[in-house]
């Protein structure tokens, strides 16, 4: 084990996630505590865009493992590419975006190199005695948890996405190919086929704003306005449980507990009353907006600008006003 | 067919927290607890195979966790499950969650499960790790936040559906398995009073550290991450609340999110 910290950057059919850049970032503060470098690894099959956006934000090295079998995510492959990373570096730390892939990657790869494990992590830093420190919310965001990983084992920790700023660079990181070798039995799972949603509509998973609606909403037809206004900023949508459980809209757009934990940029709230199970979706947005006409509502604690009115009002003026704010 | 479920019982998610003297934990008194939700997917998943096919022989629940945890052993019983194993003792409580992998792993891997089911997370401490960890130890494929999953008429495959950004995978993989499973898999029961009448009569195995030699080998090798303190969580300014004529309004909060929030 040495000083470098490796960063997984994860792309899906040759893009960057923009996770990636932002754990170049703890990487980078990481690695300056311990002297090391900074290190990249993209594993996939046609790769080139996705490691011409990572080389270039300020790493030392990247290590791309390349492979057809590598096209789409198998976490057995995967396990076994990014393992070989590692052996190759030796870092201190392995960093990755606590995306599906990251979330469901960081503790296989953990046990296989026998290291430790944090996910989900908005702050990271050199600790006493060799030890790292990781910060990661608990309980629905209710209760902040500080964690230390041992300072003798490789820490393999996801970062939160939207919480590091991206990270940029000057001299481009040497591009070093790694071959890849697949262990016995990797071949007993992988992905098929991506199936892109569709629509012109974001995912709220992949999104840097989410317009969503509640219950108040009352139909799916009314949607339309939440729509529209997403459309307007380039947004997802998204919707509260009571909105999914009445069938306004698909369970894929719910933000909540048993839904989806959002960390866009900006989160508008459209007549969700901010029930806890909502707000531990969502809380960790870094702008948010609540419109609704009970004052009282939960939800306008949680938020940074609040108006207390008719959403069917208010909604469709934001959409104008966004609209001549593009266009002027 | 043998199914494995592992769940974790954890507060209801409407606890209000209070943070222990210790700093590490919870206020536990007067706390509802329940089976992890994710994790009662899990369970449904298990007894809708054997609804739905010939083979299942036994579905076995087990948990790591304090004596009250039995209580969502029986539960899971009450819905389906056949057996249990309720692994017990304060030397489990400051294992980290690849640790708990490596003990369940060193209770499970003889017993021959060809598919190994568990919530995508908890919802207390969240971290997820312990499904994709336990594949690892015990060398099989996994597949992570399942939406769908179809096993295979002869039950020696299965291909399963997961969530991505934006997308939707199609994943085959090969059985022995483990699969976590996300909301939208299908709608977990409740058990009935019947059911959670019968559920005691069906057979509950307690383990303890001393009922399993291996156990200090096993979880020795890798882990150990430590929980030093909980707090609450970093405090949001308060907001502002925009009042006036709904165009007024709407203007006004646009303008914020361009020029002060610049979030737009």
């Amino acid at each position: 084990m040495g000083d470098d910290i490796l960063v997984f950057a994860e792309q899906r059919e040759n893009r960057l996630h923009a996770g990636a850049l932002q754990c170049v970032t703890a990487a980078r503060s990481l690695a300056g505590k311990t002297g090391g470098q900074v290190v990249a690894c993209v594993i996939g099959d046609a790769t080139d865009q996705a490691v011409a956006a990572v080389q270039n934000a300020g790493v030392d090295r990247v290590i791309v493992v390349r492979d057809a079998s590598l096209r789409l995510y198998s976490p057995l492959r995967y396990r076994t590419a990014l393992a070989a990373a590692i052996t190759k570096v030796g870092p201190r730390a392995v960093l990755m975006p606590a995306t599906f892939m990251g979330r469901d990657l960081a503790p296989r790869v953990a046990v296989c190199i026998r290291g430790a494990c944090a996910t989900d992590v908005v702050d990271v830093s050199c600790g006493q005695n060799g030890a790292i420190d990781a910060r990661r919310p608990v309980y629905n965001g209710k209760a902040s948890c500080h964690v230390t990983l041992p300072a003798n084992r490789v820490a393999v920790i996801s970062i939160r996405p939207n919480v590091y700023a991206p990270s940029s660079g000057a001299a481009p990181g040497a591009v070093e190919p790694l071959a890849f070798a697949a262990a016995p039995g990797d071949d007993r799972v992988g992905a098929r086929e991506l199936m892109r949603a569709g629509g012109e509509i974001k995912d709220v998973a992949e999104a840097d704003v989410i317009v969503a609606g509640g219950r108040s909403l009352k139909s799916e037809e009314n949607f339309k306005i939440i729509y529209d206004l997403a459309r307007e900023l380039d947004a997802a949508v998204g919707a509260s449980r009571a909105a999914c459980d009445a069938g306004y809209q698909p369970h894929s757009r719910q933000v909540g507990l048993t839904g989806k934990t959002v960390t866009p940029k900006l989160y508008i709230a459209c007549g969700i009353s901010g029930a806890i199970q909502h707000l531990a979706g969502m809380r960790g947005s870094k702008v948010i907006v609540a419109i609704n006409t009970d004052a009282e509502a939960p939800i306008f604690k949680a938020a940074d600008y609040g108006i207390v009115g008719d959403l069917f009002k208010i909604v469709p003026l934001l959409t104008q006003e966004v609209h001549k704010l593009r266009h002027a | 067919m043998k199914i494995l479920v592992i769940v974790k019982q954890v507060p209801d998610s409407t606890t209000v927290i209070k943070f222990a003297a210790s700093g590490r934990d919870i206020e536990r008194g007067g706390v509802k607890l329940v089976v992890n939700p994710f994790d009662e997917f899990a369970i449904e998943l298990a007894v809708r195979l054997r609804e739905a096919r010939s083979d299942v022989e036994t579905i076995t629940v087990l948990t790591v966790g304090p004596a009250s945890a039995a209580e969502a052993l029986r539960t899971c019983l009450a819905i389906g499950a056949d057996n249990a194993i309720h692994l017990q003792d304060a030397a489990f409580d400051s294992l980290d969650e690849l640790q708990t992998a490596a003990l369940i792993a060193a209770v499970v891997r003889e017993r021959g499960y060809d598919l190994i089911v568990r919530g995508k997370q908890e919802i207390d401490l969240d971290s997820g790790q312990l499904g994709p960890a336990l594949a690892e130890l015990l060398n099989l494929p996994h597949v992570g936040a399942v939406t769908k999953f179809e096993l295979a008429a002869d039950g020696k495959s299965a291909v399963a559906n997961r969530r991505v950004e934006g997308a939707e995978e199609i994943v085959p993989l090969q059985l022995p398995a483990l699969v976590t499973v996300d909301k939208g898999l299908c709608e977990a029961r409740y058990p009935s009073l019947p059911n959670l009448m019968k559920a005691k009569k069906k057979p509950m195995t307690a383990l303890a550290a001393a009922d399993l030699p291996g156990f200090a080998d096993a979880v020795g090798g890798l882990g150990g991450s430590t929980l030093e303190r909980l707090e609450p969580p970093p405090q949001r300014p308060p907001g502002k609340i925009l009042k006036g004529e709904p165009e007024q309004v709407a203007a006004e909060l646009v303008a914020l999110l361009r020029s002060e929030a610049k979030a737009i």
